[in-house]
């Protein structure tokens, strides 16, 4: 099988171990890949530059687009980018407000990734935001309403809804349980495992939470001052940690 | 109807219609490149006019620009030739550049219009001026002007048919009665200014030139000659043309754009045509037959 996402020796500093650095690694179709690491760590400047939204120092990443063939994500031209950020992608934000539309209803936050597509029949919009309210759990007769009388939970939801409209291949997420309460992190985490395995979607998951990373994660890296220190089988790293600075994060747990 | 100007009422002290030459030629600079690329909103330096902004400030400069000694200039405000805004303009222009002035939509050579094109159908060697507030139609989606100017570069215009499908949800139909806006020549999308939509389907391959100013944004775009101009819409709820029962109390006409007016304490309302040129000249012709 050949790997979805070909990421070589990617390196974008701010400073001396701020930011990431030297990461390699292959992510194949339907793979979860969790980021784990601590604050300052460089999780989320690692996310951006792999999806596009920042420019490398060095490195390379390579998507092998099924219908298209491979893109070099930093030689593409910004259309081609954008392009690829709307329809084979998706882009979880941790905090929803950024990612959705706050002004306009909910549908509409669904529908709009279809009409930058081109599509042009209302009928078919609403179509496929009534099905995706569904699909995430949300009663569909709130279609109309606007995202910010949603609850928490409800607009991450809409959120992801809003990105898998589009049948992306793979999807970025950053922390997208941060700042939901337990339960309602329970429930998202249960429909987004779900989802995953059905539209075998790849995903690269930032997370602080190795609870979220053992539910949800196929694979995890380490991440510690900017570099990997250890990657490998969630459950291998999680059970068997061999860098100290593993063994620590995963030590740090409290234990119900 | 048109005036001529008697040579003690130009105001002595202003050079041609006011602004300097240089900026009136900087001025023709971003409109020859707004005319090159239909739709492109170019920016300019606008400079500080006599009056406020919002009242007509980056129509009045681009009048100025292309304002010559032979022309006839006509001003309009929603339709009419007799309003303060129109009035002001135009007197403006009389004192400043001493040039002709009519109401009559025929013999003018530049039409300056606040949120009207005019009943009477354009012709060939006009040149039609819009006051434009906010030239941008993705703004209120996007505050970012570098984003905004991305997304015209990219052709990245999903976001324009979201406030169309907002509508539909909310009213069942698409309810944007005024800056409608238009896709130029399959490549730009526009803000045709606060013009009724009733007025779009007179952009399309309209035989005069249209130039838009905005004064606050500093922003010039054009339509040349007979571009192409079509209205964004839905497949399955296509661009529809307002229609409504009255006709007008003055002149009867059933085609034209009507205000609707409250004439007592009663409440007793009339319709009238909102270009007062079309209208009195249709009055005229009624009388001329009876």
């Amino acid at each position: 099988m050949n790997p979805l996402l070909s990421v070589r020796d990617l390196t974008l500093l701010y400073g001396p171990e701020k930011g990431c650095q030297g990461v390699s690694f292959d992510l194949y179709p339907g793979e979860v890949l969790g980021i784990v690491g601590e604050s300052g760590s460089g999780k989320s400047t690692l996310l951006s530059v792999l999806s596009g939204r920042n420019m490398p120092d060095t490195g390379q990443v390579t998507y092998h687009c099924p219908q298209t063939g491979s893109i070099d994500l930093y030689r593409a031209s910004e259309a081609q980018r954008r392009n690829l950020l709307r329809t084979q992608w998706g882009f979880v934000e941790q905090n929803p407000r950024d990612g959705l539309r706050m002004n306009v209803s909910a549908g509409a936050n669904i529908g709009e990734r279809l009409m930058a597509q081109g599509v042009r029949h209302y009928g078919q919009l609403r179509q496929a935001g009534l099905q995706w309210l569904k699909q995430v759990e949300i009663d569909p007769a709130r279609i109309d309403d606007l995202p910010r009388t949603f609850s928490g939970g409800m607009q991450q939801r809409l959120q992801i809804a809003r990105n898998l409209v589009s049948s992306p291949k793979l999807m970025f997420m950053d922390e997208p349980t941060g700042g939901l309460d337990v339960s309602v992190q329970a429930h998202l985490l249960d429909l987004l495992r779900g989802l995953v395995r059905e539209l075998q979607l790849a995903v690269i998951i930032v997370t602080h939470d190795l609870a979220v990373a053992r539910l949800l994660a196929d694979r995890l890296m380490v991440m510690r001052r900017s570099r990997v220190v250890e990657a490998g089988l969630t459950d291998q790293i999680l059970d068997d940690p061999q860098h100290a600075y593993s063994q620590l994060l995963v030590s740090s747990v409290l234990q119900p | 109807m048109s005036v001529q100007v008697e040579p003690s009422s130009i105001e002595a002290g202003y050079n041609f219609a006011y602004l300097d030459e240089q900026t009136k030629r900087s001025l023709r600079r971003g409109l020859l490149k707004a005319v090159a690329i239909p739709g492109y909103q170019v920016p300019f330096g606008g400079r500080e006019m006599p009056l406020p902004y919002g009242w007509g400030t980056g129509g009045m400069q681009v009048t100025a620009a292309v304002l010559g000694r032979d022309d006839v200039l006509k001003v309009i405000d929603q339709g009419a030739d007799d309003t303060t805004n129109a009035v002001s303009i135009r007197r403006f222009f009389t004192r400043t550049a001493g040039v002709e002035t009519t109401e009559r939509t025929d013999s003018a050579t530049i039409i300056q219009t606040r949120h009207r094109i005019p009943e009477t159908p354009l012709r060939s060697g006009q040149i039609m001026v819009y006051q434009v507030p906010i030239p941008e139609p993705l703004r209120f989606i996007e505050p970012s002007d570098s984003e905004t100017r991305a997304m015209h570069a990219l052709n990245d215009y999903g976001v324009m048919h979201v406030k169309l499908y907002e509508d539909i949800a909310t009213y069942g139909h698409i309810a944007t009665t005024y800056a409608y806006p238009v896709m130029v020549d399959q490549r730009y999308v526009m803000d045709p200014s606060p013009i009724p939509k009733f007025d779009n389907p007179k952009l399309h391959m309209s035989p005069a030139l249209m130039l838009f100013g905005a004064g606050r944004e500093k922003r010039l775009y054009a339509l040349p000659p007979y571009t192409r101009v079509k209205s964004l819409d839905f497949e399955d709820h296509p661009f529809e043309l307002p229609s409504w029962d009255q006709s007008c109390a003055f002149c009867g006409s059933t085609e034209s754009y009507l205000d609707e007016l409250i004439v007592d304490d009663e409440g007793t309302r009339q319709f009238v045509c909102s270009d007062t040129d079309y209208c009195s000249q249709r009055c005229n012709e009624q009388e001329a037959r009876a």
